[in-house]
């Protein structure tokens, strides 16, 4: 028999401290989709996706009532449509957009991701065309989500590509202004990006990824947090360690049961677990608060970056061993507007840019969520950008850039998405400009450990 | 299939006898019943059997959400294999 205690435990994970699965995500290959003529394209993409995910949400919502775990979101994410988009004729590719985001209404998913193009050494004519469609295709749709691989380790940085997506995020954000700029927030700039990450807006299947595939993302910083508000008193830093060792192996193991019994049910082959510390605006389910439980007073002080990084760490470590396949980006996310003790500590002038910059060097992921003023340039969005990519490259990690320019308005001003994207605050930019260097194009060479063979 | 019920509240008569009532209408097998009481404060965990083609785990959830509700405990109804994975290696 089960003991007791560990039995309430669970129950209080889930009851208080804000475990849930984060998201079942299905990859589906768009690769036989490809046609010549963009209607008939975009209409097999649509019946593919509506055939091979029409179970989906139904299935999640069954594991959901008999195993008693919330999940969250139900998603899909597809190949990198500037694959898709190559044989077109029709540059139109927005089309391919629309057809996603009727797929995803007619579903019931929440997001669709892979409104992408893979353009780390250079553009082909399919990613050139989404690349430059992604302002009106986020505009138009609504549960698309966008993201554009501009770097990697391998193969350095394409700075036109960079350039580009300066000029890209500005518009997004100028076309969905009305809205509080939320076009912008489904808009994910790269540098090695995964292939089989299940979490919004980043996610796409990548090539070399079987025609479908269930991968799931975990979540719980509340549960973590409690753990250590419990038993963390007085406790050294190895023994923090173990601890969130401890509780993301008990996560994972949860995340693991789900994404075994969803593709058994729904007949697809598991790709992997991705056990990310996701926060979200409800209070407690915070990284912030995280890091502030083993010490700090207030996320974004001196030793944050440390505290991350044994976090980030750990994390890993616990979860490695409950999975059969681990992949995604798993870590911990610090996206400022989905984390109640990131607003907070943006709010109180205690985080800024600089220190979100230097965190990323140890997160799993990259500056998320952050919301910019509103007359930023776009010259400035691609240094940004770059200095962001230039940390993934040279420490052969995945690092993204998912800012919003808050149109029309000014540092201390707000903006609010409602929902899981949460609330942000504007956050000052650095001075000076970058104009000339963002203008120069080229490639960024790439670093010395890229040549590993 | 396996299932775990867990009651935790306030401890007063009869809390036991209405579970395990709720349970034997339903058709489910009690197989293993722990129960503790500190000071007042009352706890159980009951591991029943569902068989196929009887009462769905969910359906079951409703039922004793409704007995917690008259006892004024909060009950949770779940899989065996949530607990069978997150706490055995």
């Amino acid at each position: 028999m089960l003991e007791t205690k560990d039995i309430l435990e669970t129950i209080n994970m889930i009851d208080n401290e804000n475990l849930d699965v984060r998201t079942i995500t299905m990859g589906i290959s768009l690769l036989d989709c490809m046609d010549e003529n963009i209607d008939k394209a975009s209409g097999r993409v649509y019946d593919k996706v509506c055939r091979y995910a029409q179970d989906l949400v139904k299935t999640g919502e069954d594991i959901e009532k008999e195993y008693g775990i919330p999940i969250i979101n139900k998603r899909i994410s597809v190949t990198p449509i500037g694959m898709v988009a190559a044989p077109c004729q029709s540059k139109n590719v927005v089309k391919f957009a629309k057809s996603l985001d009727k797929a995803a209404k007619n579903l019931g998913v929440n997001f669709i991701g892979g409104y992408s193009a893979l353009v780390q050494k250079g553009f082909s004519a399919g990613d050139y065309a989404v690349i430059d469609s992604i302002p009106e295709a986020l505009a138009v749709t609504e549960r698309v989500c966008s993201s554009v691989n501009i770097g990697s380790t391998k193969a350095g940085l394409n700075m036109d590509a960079v350039k580009m997506m300066g000029k890209i995020v500005k518009q997004t954000a100028e076309k969905t202004a009305d809205r509080d700029c939320i076009g912008a927030a489904k808009l994910v700039v790269f540098c090695n990006a995964p292939e089989d990450n299940p979490f919004m807006a980043g996610a796409f299947h990548g090539a070399g990824e079987s025609d479908c595939v269930i991968n799931v993302g975990v979540s719980g910083p509340g549960v973590v947090r409690a753990a250590l508000a419990k038993d963390g008193a007085g406790k050294s830093i190895d023994e923090i360690a173990d601890m969130v060792k401890k509780t993301a192996f008990k996560i994972t193991r949860m995340g693991q049961l789900v994404a075994k019994e969803a593709s058994k049910r729904l007949c697809v082959p598991f790709g992997i677990v991705d056990l990310s510390l996701a926060p979200t605006p409800a209070v407690g389910d915070s990284v912030a608060y995280i890091l502030e439980e083993m010490g700090l007073e207030s996320c974004g002080c001196h030793g944050t970056t440390a505290a991350l990084a044994l976090l980030n760490d750990a994390v890993k470590k616990g979860g490695v061993m409950a999975s059969s396949h681990v992949g995604g980006l798993s870590g911990a996310f610090i996206p400022v507007s989905e984390d109640a003790g990131m607003i907070s500590a943006a709010k109180k002038g205690a985080l800024d840019i600089t220190k979100l910059e230097c965190m990323t060097a140890v997160c799993s992921v990259g500056l998320d969520m952050i919301v910019v003023p509103g007359d930023i340039s776009a010259e400035t969005i691609s240094a940004i950008i770059a200095d962001e990519a230039a940390i993934g490259m040279v420490n052969s990690k995945t690092t993204a850039v998912r800012l919003i320019p808050a149109i029309g308005k000014k540092a201390g001003d707000d903006l609010n998405f409602g929902g899981l994207l949460g609330t942000g605050p504007v956050m000052p930019i650095r001075k000076g400009n970058a104009d000339v260097f963002i203008n120069r194009g080229g490639r960024l060479p790439a670093p010395l450990q890229s040549l590993k063979n | 299939m396996k299932a775990i019920i867990t009651v935790v509240g306030k401890d007063k008569v009869g809390i036991l006898a209405k579970v395990s009532a709720a349970c034997a209408n339903a058709d489910v097998n009690i197989i293993e019943v722990t129960q503790s009481v500190l000071q007042d404060m009352f706890a159980m965990t009951m591991m029943v059997e569902i068989k196929k083609g009887d009462i769905e785990l969910d359906a079951l959830r409703e039922k004793l959400e409704k007995v917690g509700e008259e006892t004024s405990t909060k009950i949770h109804v779940m899989h065996e294999d949530i607990f069978n994975s997150m706490h055995r290696i």
